[in-house]
């Protein structure tokens, strides 16, 4: 389970996030929509644990631990998997020998061995081909000439690789076409699990006809505004954040 | 010859190689008129120093502040070579000529005749019999005569390899030259190799040097290679272990006949003080030459590679790339000019020069230079500096690397696209082995 609270960040002395609570059981989906500008990546950050950001009060637990207190590296091996909206481009590094050093890794930050070459190649295949990522793309240096939508699809791919306890999707749907779509969120749709759960951040309800969530959260000015079912999508998608954000529509 | 009007005080080291050379040595055999005007030159110039514009960012008359002796060729110290031959100097199948404390030395060189195609000689038993091929070879007034490093080689020769590759020869086994030194105190060599491949004939050729006990060494090495017309020459060359305090220098001449290709790489995987400098001309149409390099420094090391093309006719094709990563106090530099001359039309060349910083203290040097006179030619250079870049570092760490694993990963990715640019699969697994050691040393692992 994770349960952000009461957090406030701030970036260069700019306030992002502006005593944030957010609470997503195990196995659930949440969604969080809001307009531009409202921190909702800078969240998906700082609990991955990017450095760039002052946290000024708060905690994000995992099961119950603060993973405040750790690195990226150490969150990624409790469990935390961010799918970047922007995935980084790795020249020189094949992407085949990017996955392998990520599943050992967190293997051996599990205690587990490091997996034998054959067994781990057929993973990848297997995962590879639910996803539609073309074996040709394993071979080229991670994400570098792929579309939006070959990154994209690569993010899931590690996501399924690596099995984590939270999936937290920063506008994975943003430059997906709709196929391209479909088949990202029926590979998250797979992944879904009783100990697994998701944070989706979305600009649009499109992406949620998809990958349907439990809770919707609208966040607006760095907090949580409301908190609602799927339903409360779909009147976002009518009436627009003008009410979240004190702005005319 | 003019003498400068204002003669500036002599340094230790220089007053030593000028006396030493002075007093005749009797190792020194042959070309004995082009040893004492290359002394003449190295005397009026000295050694070089910020001050002279090829040397402004290696300081080398503060670096080698004395002159180091050679050493006189022993046996009793053959088992550190043949140790230090175990190393991966060379491709395993080569067929290795090995320099021992400045002679050519049979018993550590490979058994049997050289390959098919293939003659050999040592550079001390040319010079003794005026060797004329020889001769005109070092006689030859190429860019670069003018150096004082250069000219101190010229004066000073010991001994090298002089190999000729018969026209039409297609040599398989590839060809190493190793200079070894025993080390274990300060001592010096002076050594000029030339290969000189015929007409259409193809040969790779591996070159390094190594000292066995790294201490203060100081090596003076030139290697000329003549590329017949349609010849092809792959060149790797690797600076092996040496000391902290040791300065290895290293002079590359290159001319190319026409439809010929040269390519060569370096490997600088460990560092006192480094100058490779490269003087490569062009002299035939529709030759191309594609020189790159690695350098991987920490501590106090110091690489500078220098090079200058000439592009003395048309059509031809020049790439330089070279990459350094640079930790701790290191300093890196890259000086290139590329020189197109008026009638050297259709001219292709491109120059890149790319450094990761990692140290607070290290620095890097880059001065690429384009001389062009021909107005119809494609010439380009760029040269960047850079660190490690902290959002692809976030990216690996946000799936499980650890922040080391993360740059070490995309350090072997920077070294990697350097050594893509050597073909032979072989060489590049040895390079890439090497630098994986050195990455390895670098994170504890």
């Amino acid at each position: 389970m994770l349960e952000v609270k009461n957090l406030h960040v701030s970036v260069g002395g700019r306030k992002i996030l502006d005593g944030l609570n957010l609470t997503v059981k195990d196995g659930e989906v949440a969604a969080i929509m809001g307009p531009n500008g409202t921190g909702k990546s800078t969240l998906s950050y700082v609990i991955a644990g990017r450095e760039d950001y002052e946290v000024e009060e708060g905690e994000v637990l995992l099961d119950g631990v603060n993973i405040l207190e750790m690195d990226a590296t150490e969150r990624a091996n409790a469990g935390v998997f961010l799918a970047f909206q922007y995935p980084l481009e790795i020249p020189g590094v094949a992407t085949m020998t990017f996955l392998k050093a990520a599943l050992n890794a967190q293997a051996r930050a599990k205690g587990q061995g490091e997996l034998q070459t054959p067994e781990f190649m057929k993973k990848v295949r297997e995962a590879a081909q639910k996803l539609g990522v073309a074996q040709d793309m394993l071979k080229r240096p991670l994400n570098v000439g792929f579309s939006g939508g070959e990154k994209k699809r690569m993010e899931i791919l590690q996501m399924a690789l690596l099995q984590p306890k939270i999936g937290i999707l920063d506008e994975t749907d943003s430059g997906l076409d709709i196929d391209a779509l479909r088949i990202v969120a029926d590979g998250v749709n797979a992944l879904r699990a009783q100990d697994r759960s998701f944070l989706v951040i979305t600009h649009y309800q499109r992406l949620l006809d998809y990958i349907k969530p439990d809770t919707v959260h609208v966040m607006a000015r760095g907090k949580i505004a409301r908190t609602g079912g799927p339903e409360l999508a779909l009147e976002l998608e009518k009436s627009g954040y003008a009410a979240f954000t004190g702005e005319a529509a | 010859m003019n003498k400068p009007i204002l003669q500036r005080a002599r340094t230790e080291a220089e007053t030593a190689l000028i006396e030493r050379f002075d007093q005749g040595d009797r190792r020194l055999v042959g070309a004995t008129d082009l040893r004492a005007a290359a002394m003449q030159r190295f005397a009026d110039a000295g050694l070089p120093n910020r001050r002279v514009e090829a040397w402004h960012y290696t300081d080398l008359r503060g670096a080698m502040r004395t002159a180091a002796l050679a050493r006189a060729p022993d046996t009793a110290t053959l088992p550190l070579a043949r140790q230090c031959l175990a190393k991966p100097l060379a491709q395993t199948n080569a067929h290795r000529f090995v320099i021992f404390n400045g002679a050519y030395n049979e018993e550590l060189s490979s058994d049997g005749a050289p390959p098919a195609g293939v003659t050999v000689s040592s550079l001390a038993s040319a010079l003794a019999v005026g060797d004329a091929d020889v001769l005109d070879v070092l006689k030859a007034d190429t860019p670069g005569t003018g150096d004082a490093i250069v000219a101190l080689n010229t004066a000073l020769m010991q001994d090298g390899v002089v190999i000729r590759v018969a026209p039409g020869a297609k040599v398989e086994r590839p060809l190493a030259i190793l200079n070894l030194m025993t080390g274990g105190f300060a001592q010096a060599a002076f050594l000029r190799s030339i290969l000189i491949v015929g007409a259409g004939a193809s040969i790779m050729l591996d070159e390094a040097t190594a000292v066995c006990m790294p201490d203060a060494t100081q090596a003076n090495e030139a290697l000329t290679v003549v590329v017949g017309d349609g010849a092809r020459v792959d060149y790797a060359a690797q600076v092996a272990e040496q000391g902290a305090n040791s300065v290895a220098l290293h002079s590359l001449f290159v001319t190319m006949g026409a439809n010929a290709q040269f390519n060569g790489f370096c490997l600088v995987p460990t560092a006192g003080l480094v100058r490779r400098q490269i003087f490569a001309r062009l002299e035939g149409e529709h030759s191309t030459i594609s020189l790159g390099g690695l350098s991987l420094l920490r501590g106090k090391e110091h690489s500078d590679t220098t090079l200058v093309i000439d592009h003395a006719v048309p059509n031809c094709v020049s790439r330089e790339f070279f990459r350094h990563i640079l930790d701790h106090e290191a300093t890196g530099v890259f000086q290139g000019k590329v020189v197109v001359r008026q009638h050297a039309q259709k001219t292709d060349g491109g120059m890149k020069s790319q450094a990761l910083v990692l140290g607070e203290d290290a620095s890097m040097n880059n001065k690429p230079e384009l001389e062009i006179f021909a107005d119809d030619v494609v010439c380009g250079h760029g040269a960047t500096v850079g660190q490690l870049d902290k959002n692809q570092i976030f990216y690996l760490q946000a799936r499980g690397l650890s922040r080391g694993e993360a740059e070490s990963l995309l350090l072997e990715a920077f070294a990697n696209e350097a050594l893509d640019l050597v073909a032979d699969e072989a060489v590049r697994a040895r390079f890439a082995g090497q630098t994986d050691d050195w990455l390895a040393h670098r994170s504890g692992r």
